[in-house]
C-alpha cells in the first residue's frame, strides 16, 4: 500500500495491513515532526507532494527491496498539509521471516523515501519560513 | 519555438510565481529547457540542486521533451 493523505496515519491500521501469518517479524518506522530547527522553535510544517510521481518513485523504491529482501507485506503512508510538532509524517512497514531483512528493509525504503520521493516540507517559525534543505547555505548553518 | 508546460513545487513555485509557467526554448532536449528557465527565473541558481522530471521520472539532460509530456521542477526534496 503506497499512501499519500491529507489525514491523520493510524499506525496499527498499517502494521495491521502488513502483517501475515509466514512473517516472524513486523518493522515500522515512524517519522514525526521536530519542535526545534536550526535551534528555532517550529509551529508547524506545510508538507507538499507531486502524488503521481511520488507514488511511482515509492512503487519503484519498494520493487527494490523486493528484490533485495525477502518482503511478505509491505506499506509507506506519507502526510501532506499543515503537521504540527508531534504529528506523525511518515510510516514505514514491512514484514519478512526473520528480523534482520526486516530492519534492512524498513531502513532501504524509509532512507530511499526521503532522497528519491518528490515531496517537500516548509518549516514555519516564529520569525518566517523555510523550505527544508532547498538552499545551500542551510546545509553550512546546519 | 517550442513551448512547454511546466509544474512547480515546493520553493520552485514561490520562486515561479505559481504551480505552473509555460516555456518557450529553441531546443527540444531537458538541457534547453534548463537553460530557458534560468534565463527567465535567474532565483534558480539559488537551489542546492535542481531536477527536471518528466511524466514523472527523473529526467536526464539529453532527454528529447514532447509538447505532451508532464514536466515538473524537482527542488532538494524534503520529505520524511
Amino acid at each position: 500500500m503506497i499512501k499519500i493523505t491529507e489525514k491523520s496515519i493510524d499506525v496499527q491500521k498499517i502494521i495491521d495491513t502488513v502483517s501475515s501469518l509466514s512473517a516472524g517479524a513486523v518493522n515500522v518506522f515512524v517519522g514525526t515532526v521536530r519542535n526545534k530547527a536550526n535551534g528555532k522553535n517550529v509551529l508547524w510544517l506545510e508538507y507538499e507532494a507531486y502524488e503521481t510521481m511520488a507514488v511511482s518513485q515509492i512503487r519503484k523504491i519498494i520493487e527494490e527491496a523486493s528484490h533485495r529482501w525477502p518482503l511478505l507485506g509491505w506499506a509507506v503512508s506519507h502526510r501532506i498539509g499543515t503537521l504540527k510538532p508531534g504529528e506523525t509524517s511518515v510510516v514505514v512497514a514491512v514484514s519478512t521471516p526473520h528480523r534482520k531483512d526486516s530492519f534492512e528493509a524498513c531502513q532501504f525504503i524509509i532512507d530511499s523515501v526521503k532522497t528519491m520521493a518528490p515531496i517537500w516540507k516548509k518549516e514555519v517559525f516564529e520569525d518566517g519560513e523555510e523550505w527544508v534543505s532547498a538552499r545551500p547555505e542551510i546545509e553550512m548553518r546546519a | 519555438m517550442n513551448k512547454y508546460r511546466v509544474k512547480a513545487f515546493g520553493i520552485t513555485k514561490d520562486l515561479l510565481g505559481g504551480r505552473e509557467t509555460f516555456i518557450e526554448t529553441q531546443g527540444q532536449t531537458v538541457a534547453d529547457l534548463r537553460a530557458a528557465l534560468h534565463s527567465r527565473f535567474p532565483e534558480l541558481s539559488g537551489l542546492r540542486s535542481l531536477f527536471i522530471a518528466v511524466n514523472n521520472d527523473y529526467a536526464d539532460d539529453e532527454i528529447l521533451l514532447k509538447p505532451s509530456d508532464e514536466i515538473a521542477l524537482i527542488p532538494p526534496v524534503s520529505g520524511g
